[in-house]
């Protein structure tokens, strides 16, 4: 009778990447269910457009790369890039946007660089920042929650104004923004900053309709069930929970140093938090394992950093939005800070 | 005709094996800065043209009487010299692209192209080959920009040749070609990141070329004799 005799480790983990892309696409859906509930089926239309051409997109570059096309193109790992830019993107932005997005994220920002595991950015926040220096007019159309609007949107509607701009009655995009009072809607994070610069104080800007009763009507709640997907994420050991404390704390402690010095100029943190893409870069954007910092001290001081520079470009620079540029930003520091947080080796200084 | 095998070399090299604007990489902020439009381009390229013919001649003439100590600031002197002609040239009779050239072109005092020809070959040869050198490097650089540029017009705002007027004079108004009509700009191949991209996919284009023409050339046997080495200490 033979005795296997196998070393350590004796518990293996059989997840395989397909697995842990699955479970971060999953934990992405309370994000999109309330997404579709505020803002109606625009992203989940840009979802499905942005995963096709992704899947289109990544077939014919493995084929081009002679690689193992069954194996790769179904390990989720395009799928998930096309889910996020599908959230990312403007509900009602035209078709073309989706798919340039996911062409451009999956053949030149992951593909070129030699596939998964060796991009250098994220492919989805590299794509978001490609589309909006592109287009900024179409990466703006951001439509107010579907209560705040004066023309009813289904789904049909919806589809009609993605593929030609108008709806079935012959609505722009723009007649579409436009509030009951004649006034165009944007969003929480840019209604704010707009204001800010027309010399009114944050107290002021907060009575617009788009913030409504807390922080911002819709936002607030896609943040919070994003967050709920991230909790998820951290339960079942997807994601480590360092990377997005780290960069939720770090915006906390510059929006309260701010706030405390210049209340009548700055938004309070829970604006900060619960508007925007807080939540989903925290969990979905930041803790991608290939291009963020590697050691637990490094994503410390990754996140940190992120979050530091979301706070500075959505106070002083030109975008209302800054989490896809901080990633990118921080994306490129990522090997300096892995080089400078390198773990101690045990048995060496 | 019987061409000299030495010009013959110098084409090759210029115009494909040693191109300064793909293989040596070097002028890459002009390249990158101004090839938004194909006249644009046209403009650079054949300003810079004129420098490197003219200073690569210069430097073979002087070659003489340079001191190997302070070559380069005489190299860049001469270069400086013949900028500011082809600056005030086009300052009087291309105004409108004089400014949309903007301050590239006094840099392209600064060109790394035209000084690298001065010191690695005008130095050192006579004016003739000199001259034809920086000529067909600068043909060389100039069809680099050319397709650059082209490709980022085409791309950035679906024309050819858009205000090629400015530099050709009123005539050259018709030569404008609309590929397809865009009803928005795609700001990004305009964009510097968008000129860096697509010299990226030239570069990658040019080097596929070639592995391509390797791999159809002969295979030469390789007679090698395999020795076979005893190493008792070991």
């Amino acid at each position: 009778m033979a005795y296997w005799i196998a070393s350590s480790p004796h518990n293996h983990i059989q997840d395989k990447t397909s697995a842990l892309m699955r479970l971060v696409i999953y934990a992405t859906i309370p994000g999109i269910i309330a997404q579709w509930y505020f803002f109606g089926w625009g992203n989940l239309i840009q979802i499905g457009l942005a995963t096709v051409t992704a899947l289109i997109a990544e077939f014919l570059v493995l084929s081009l790369r002679e690689k193992n096309i069954k194996e790769q193109l179904f390990d989720g790992s395009a799928i998930l890039t096309a889910v996020l830019i599908g959230i990312s993107i403007p509900a009602l932005a035209p078709w073309w946007v989706s798919v340039l997005g996911a062409l451009f994220a999956i053949a030149i920002v992951k593909q070129l660089y030699g596939g998964l595991g060796h991009n250098p950015f994220n492919p989805a926040m590299a794509a978001y920042v490609m589309l909006l220096i592109s287009f900024p007019v179409q990466m703006t159309l951001w439509q107010p929650p579907l209560s705040l609007m004066h023309h009813q949107l289904d789904f049909v509607n919806t589809l009609s104004v993605i593929f030609t701009n108008f709806t079935l009655d012959g609505y722009s995009v723009e007649q579409l923004r436009t509030h009951i009072d004649g006034f165009t809607m944007a969003t929480p994070l840019d209604t704010v900053k707009t204001a800010l610069t027309m010399g009114k104080t944050v107290e002021e800007a907060m009575t617009s309709p788009v913030i409504g009763e807390y922080f911002s009507v819709g936002w607030q709640w896609i943040n919070a069930a994003f967050l709920l997907g991230g909790f998820v994420l951290i339960y079942k050991k997807a994601i480590s929970w360092v990377t997005p404390a780290s960069f939720l704390a770090s915006i906390f402690v510059c929006s309260f140093i701010a706030f405390m010095v210049s209340p009548d100029t700055n938004t309070s943190t829970m604006f900060h938090w619960f508007s925007g893409a807080t939540m989903l870069g925290a969990f979905f954007i930041l803790t991608d394992p290939v291009s963020g910092a590697t050691s637990v001290k490094g994503r410390i001081v990754f996140a940190a950093l992120a979050g530091f520079l979301v706070f500075i470009i959505r106070k002083y620079g030109g975008y209302p939005d800054a989490v896809a540029f901080a990633v990118l930003l921080c994306n490129m520091a990522a090997p300096l800070i892995d080089q400078f947080t390198r773990p101690r080796t045990y048995g060496h200084q | 005709m019987n061409i000299p095998q030495e010009y013959k070399d110098l084409t090759w090299q210029g115009l494909w094996k040693n191109n300064p604007g793909l293989v040596q990489l070097l002028g890459l902020c002009p390249l990158l800065a101004v090839t938004s439009t194909v006249v644009n381009a046209l403009g650079l390229g054949l300003a810079t043209l004129f420098v490197l013919v003219c200073s690569n001649a210069t430097v073979s003439v002087v070659q003489k009487w340079v001191p190997k100590e302070v070559r380069i600031p005489i190299f860049v002197l001469i270069i400086a010299a013949f900028v500011t002609c082809v600056q005030l040239l086009m300052n009087a009779f291309a105004f409108s692209l004089y400014e949309s050239l903007g301050i590239f072109l006094p840099l392209i005092v600064t060109n790394c192209a035209i000084i690298g020809r001065a010191e690695a070959y005008a130095s050192k040869n006579p004016l003739k080959q000199a001259s034809y050198d920086g000529f067909i490097m600068g043909v060389g650089f100039l069809l680099v920009l050319l397709a650059l540029g082209a490709i980022r017009e085409v791309l950035g705002q679906g024309t050819l040749f858009d205000g090629a007027d400015l530099l050709l004079g009123s005539w050259a108004a018709s030569l404008r070609i609309e590929v397809f009509a865009l009803d928005n700009q795609f700001l990004l191949a305009i964009l510097p990141p968008g000129a860096f991209i697509a010299m990226g996919f030239l570069i990658a284009l040019k080097n596929k070329i070639d592995a391509s023409i390797a791999e159809k050339q002969p295979k030469k046997a390789e007679q090698s004799i395999e020795r076979v080495r005893v190493n008792f200490d070991s």
